[in-house]
Order: C-alpha cells, then structure tokens, then sequence
C-alpha cells in the first residue's frame, strides 16, 4: 500500500496543477469575501474563521473526483481490485496521498491567507490545529464520496451535493474551535470532538469506500 | 411461511394491491377527522391564537419525515444483506415522501414561526436538523437518478444510506453543539409538550395515525409503480 | 491450480448476455475465448477475475492467483516504464522488475514516459506487468488489438511459456494465435435463447 500512497504523489506532483489549484482556489475564495461582504476589518476578523474552514473545504472538495477517477478511466483500477491490497487498503492509501497533497498544504496557506482577513492574533494556532487534524476527515469522507460517483460520467455536482452535507460536522467542530479561541473561549472541546471524528473517519470511512467501488466495478 | 414471501415481487404486489384500497379509507378517516377536528373543534390556545393549530400538520410531517429515512435504512439494509430487490425499491420509493415531508414540516414551523417569533426561519438546533435531512433525501434521490444499472445504483444508494444516517446523527450532535457554542440566543424551541393538553393531545394523536397511514399507502403505491417499471425493463432486454 | 465453472450465468445490467457455462482447466491449459463482439467474452473474464458477480452459478477457482488485463491498459503516462513497473512490483511484492525490463526488451525504454510509447511497446509493458505478478492464472480481455504480427507472436510466446511453466491462461482474441495445445471454447453456444425468462420481475403476473 506503501507503493499506491507514493505513485499517487508521484501523480500528483506531476501531473501540473493537481495540487497547486487547490491553493490558488483557496485564495480566490478569501479574496471573494471582502468583495461580497465589505472591507470592514472588524466583519471580517469576526467571519474570518468560518470563511478559511469553508475555503479549505471547497478546494478539498474540487480535487476529490481525481481520487479514484483517473484510475477508473485506464484500467488501472480493475488491475488494483485484483491485486493483494485489500479495497480498503487502496481507498484508505489514497485518501491519505489526498490529504498529503491537498489538505496539508491548504492548512499551511490557511495562515498567511487568515492575515487577508484579519484574523485576530490567538486565532492562528488553533486554525492551524484545526485544519491539521480536520482536513484528513475531509479526505476520506471526500474519497467515499467520490467512490460513489466513480462511475458517473460528469459527476462532480453529484458529488458535491453527496459529500457537502457529510462534511457539516467537521466543518461545525473545525470553525467552532477557533472562534471559540477569538472570543476567548475555551476551543479545546470543539478541537477535541473534531479529533473524535477524524480518527472514526480514517478509520471506518475505508471500509464504506471499498464497498461502494466493489458495487461501481460491475 | 414468513414475512420473507413477500419479497417475491408477485407476492407483494398481491398483498399490497389488496391493502391499498383498504388502507386509503383508512388514511382518509384519520386525515379528515384529526383535521377537521384539529382545526375546528378545539379551543384556540389563550396565547397562541389559532395558528398554533398548524401542529396538526407540523408533528405528524415531522415524524413522518424522520421514521422514512429510518425505513429506508432499515430496506437498505435488508438489500445488503439478503438482496431483495422489493426492498430496495422501497427505500427508492419512499425517499421522496420523506423530503416532501421535510419539507412540509419546516414550511408549516415557517408558518407557525411568523406570528409567534416574527421570523419564518431562525437557525435552531431542530429547524437546521430537518434542513439537512431533507439534504441528505435530496442526495439519496440524486444518486438514484444518476446509476443507470439498477442493482449497482441500489448497492450505492443503500451505502450512502447507512453512511448518511451515521452523519446525521453527528450533525445532529454537532448541530446543538453548534447552536449553543456560538451565543445563548433565542432558542425558539418548537417543543410541543409543554403546549399540548388534552384538548389538542387527542385530534394530534388521530392526525400521526393519518399520517403513517398516508406514508405507508403512498409507499406501497409507489413501490408497485417500481416494480412495474423493472417489469417492463426486464421485458424489454429480453426481447431486443 | 485449477479453476472449475459450472453453469455459470452473467449479465449485463438487465439482460443475461449467457447461460450455463461450463469448462474445466488443470495447470498447463490455455482456453481461448471465441465469438461475436458483444457475446460476452469480457464479462466472463470480468466474473472470472472476481470483479463482477456471476447471476448464477459456481466458480471454483483462487482469487490470489489472478492476473487481469483488461481492454484498457493500466498504464500511468506520468509515470516512465520502469517506475510504472517497480509501482507494480511493490504492489504484488515482488522484485523481478530488472529481469521483467530485460526479458521484454524494454531496456531502452525503461526511462521513458509512458505517454511516449506505441501500442505495441505499451502492450509489452502489460505483459511484463503480468509477469512481474508472479500470478498462475492470468486472464487477458482481447491481449492482441491494435498490434503487429511481431508483438501479437510476442504475446503467444509469452503465454505459451506461462503455460508451459504450470500457469493456465484465459484469453478472448479473433486471431489465430499458434500457442500450441490451446483449448477454445465458442461463447455462441452459451447465448440464453431468445425469450428466455430470467429475471425475478417476469415470473407469474401483475
């Protein structure tokens, strides 16, 4: 499994643009926020927490579809299913190499995008935690969606509409912490129940994903 | 012989095509006297005047609204399991009663909200709860629409069933969680118990047994309609 | 290493594309799929490998000795041939890469992109895929399109030698290909008759 987790980072890494959209998509939504809501600084310090967790979710979301997709389109996926890596283990390697190289790296441009809107000063720690121990759940409740929809040509709406409402508590447990921490509340509850639901995810979201590609290989 | 049978697609549309004519009059009854009563025959409450007698229709859409999406998982369930292909066409059936009335339910606490709070929506525990249930129907039904295989379309609907019930309820969780962890505000708090008394206790009993009676007919109705559906397909591909 | 099909039925969405199929093969056996396009020669070969169900029926034969080659060719263009290959390699867990290169004389193309090589070369690069597998029973969709008379003998030999070393192979193919003691097996006989009554929604009437 060790193999599939590094040729999909080889993939990534190559395949110009894979990982770098989602940055730049990540960007474009901060920015977004002062054109439709105003450059108040005050507005913005106050929703910054909320905007950064829901543009890291959007531009997780945009890359899900390649998880299993490109695999499905040449073959290379049947030839996997037939292999001694068990479905699960190939679902959970690939989620873990989207992580790697969407959520990690969208956690790390959350800070200096956090300054854009004004993110108050104690924030920063705790989007920074936030993120890094959400976005896996992102990962691989986004990768059993897009084991769903593998098969569905043009299914990227489809799996929109599927994986969003699967991400509402961990974008509820993620932005609750650190708004917590701007209010000077006490966010490690939030953080706490946020690690709850990442480890449930990592651990049994592999299992719901391999069925679902068992039923799409057909 | 056991409930089993009816998994047979002749035995059930046997049964349910002798129920359903039964089971209208029934729904019909119940539907006409809870409401009629409901609305007509019982006081107007001193302090919510007479729109408070929208619960006739709230509580039981409500209800409704959540027991479907537990038929459907428990139907999915049996899909996975023993692979019976009525069972999953009932949970495709009656998906879309239970975001009808999801719909119903937060359209009629709009209604009852209005005059009561002076808002027709506030971002409550419950209210939010039923909007994403009726999100999670509108994926379900979508995903139906999308598979064109029907046993694969079947398999993936009744994973994405168990999996959505398990995130409902953590957003349920993370949804009060939520709700208290941003301001104490105003919780409009939709909590009939406290409003119900005998007057009312009896029609709202009278009008849930309509409801579950009309869920229950639409269901059969609907999954027949399925049924013949899969009928004339399998005719099709045996003929061409 | 056997692998035993009785009354094997597949489908294909709603329709039952054949009926009843039955073959029996030992270590050695080479069986050689035959029939129209659309018969169902790759739907059987997808029930074979385990990705798809047979309707009905039973299949006796290991899962973990199972090389699959589909009509498309699992290959990453990102990815050079010998990177595509060590991926494979780690994948079964295997280490043969170096003699997979050398014995399909991909030696020179071992650092090239993928997406620079022809059908043939790419065909090539499958094989030494099924090989590096180290798998008994491979199961090949239609191994010989799109390629010359040199790559399609280079495949019979690769099979005839798979074979020769105790492996059984199952392949669908319109050719003619010379693997010496090669079974066939003609799918048209399998074709349910027209009419015939299958699914569980035609029985009795509503």
């Amino acid at each position: 499994m060790l193999a599939l987790f590094t040729r999909d980072l080889k993939l990534a890494f190559r395949s110009g643009g894979g990982f770098g959209l989602a940055l730049a998509f990540f960007l474009i939504v901060v920015m977004f926020v002062p054109f439709g809501v105003g450059s108040d600084l005050t507005l913005l310090a106050r929703i910054a927490p909320g905007i950064l967790w829901i543009g890291a979710l959007l531009a997780c979301l945009l890359s899900l579809d390649r998880i299993f997709q490109l695999d499905h389109e040449d073959g290379t996926l049947d030839v996997l299913a037939t292999s001694p890596l068990p479905l699960s283990g190939i679902t959970a390697a690939k989620a873990t190499a989207h992580w790697v190289t969407t959520g990690l790296p969208l956690t790390l441009a959350a800070i200096p995008l956090g300054y854009l809107l004004n993110l108050p000063e104690p924030a920063y720690i705790w989007l920074f935690a936030s993120l890094a121990i959400g976005t896996p759940a992102l990962s691989f409740i986004g990768a059993f969606g897009a084991a769903v929809t593998v098969g569905i040509k043009r299914g990227g709406l489809l799996l929109s509409l599927l994986v969003l409402p699967l991400y509402i508590p961990t974008l509820i447990f993620g932005a609750v912490s650190v708004t917590k921490s701007v209010d000077g509340l006490n966010p490690l509850p939030s953080l706490i129940l946020l690690a709850g639901l990442t480890l449930f995810s990592v651990v049994l979201m592999p299992f719901a994903s391999a069925l679902a590609l068992k039923a799409n290989l057909n | 012989m056991s409930f089993w049978e009816y998994a047979n697609p002749v035995k059930f549309m046997g049964l349910s095509g002798r129920l359903i004519p039964v089971l209208s009059v029934l729904t019909a009854l119940c539907l006409a006297v809870g409401i009629l009563w409901g609305f007509f025959g019982t006081p107007d409450d001193y302090k919510q005047g007479s729109t408070v007698k929208i619960i006739f229709l709230h509580v039981p859409s409500a209800m409704i609204a959540i027991n479907a999406w537990i038929m459907m998982m428990i139907t999915s369930l049996v899909w996975l399991i023993r692979r019976h292909h009525v069972s999953a066409l009932a949970a495709k059936a009656a998906a879309p009663i239970g975001l009808t009335m999801t719909l119903i339910a937060l359209g009629t606490g709009a209604i009852w909200g209005k005059p009561m709070w002076g808002t027709y929506w506030a971002w409550d525990p419950r209210l939010t709860s039923f909007m994403i249930l009726a999100v999670f129907y509108l994926g379900y039904i979508a995903l139906w629409n999308a598979i064109e295989d029907t046993d694969v379309a079947a398999d993936l609907t009744s994973i994405l069933c168990m999996v959505g019930s398990v995130f409902a309820l953590l957003s349920r969780y993370a949804v009060n969680f939520w709700n208290q962890g941003l301001h104490q505000g105003a919780s409009l708090s939709l909590d009939k118990e406290e409003h119900v008394d005998n007057a009312f206790y009896f029609p709202l009993l009278v009008c849930i047994a309509g409801f579950v009676l009309l869920f229950v007919i639409l269901v059969l109705i609907r999954t027949r309609t399925e049924i013949r559906l899969r009928r004339a397909a399998s005719l099709q591909a045996r003929n061409t | 290493m056997t692998i035993k099909a009785t009354n094997i039925c597949c489908s294909r969405g709603p329709r039952q594309v054949l009926q009843d199929v039955c073959f029996s093969l030992t270590s050695g056996d080479c069986l050689i799929l035959r029939g129209p396009n659309g018969v169902g020669k790759s739907t059987l070969l997808r029930v074979l490998a385990g990705l798809s169900q047979q309707s009905s029926g039973t299949l006796e034969l290991d899962h973990e000795e199972i090389a699959y080659s589909g009509h498309l060719d699992a290959v990453k263009f990102q990815l050079t041939v010998a990177e595509n290959l060590s991926f494979w390699a780690g994948v079964y867990g295997t280490d043969t890469t170096a003699k997979v290169i050398a014995h399909f004389g991909l030696n020179d193309l071992a650092d090239r992109y993928a997406a620079n090589l022809s059908a043939g070369q790419k065909r090539r690069l499958g094989l030494a895929r099924m090989t590096l597998s180290d798998r008994k029973i491979w199961l090949m969709d239609e191994p010989t399109t799109s390629l010359d008379a040199e790559h399609t003998g280079l495949i019979a030999q690769s099979i005839s030698d798979h074979c020769a070393a105790g492996g059984i192979a199952v392949l669908s193919t319109h050719l003619d290909l010379d693997i010496p003691s090669a079974k066939t097996l003609d799918l048209v006989q399998f074709i349910p008759a027209k009419g015939t009554n299958t699914s569980i929604f035609l029985q009795g009437s509503f």
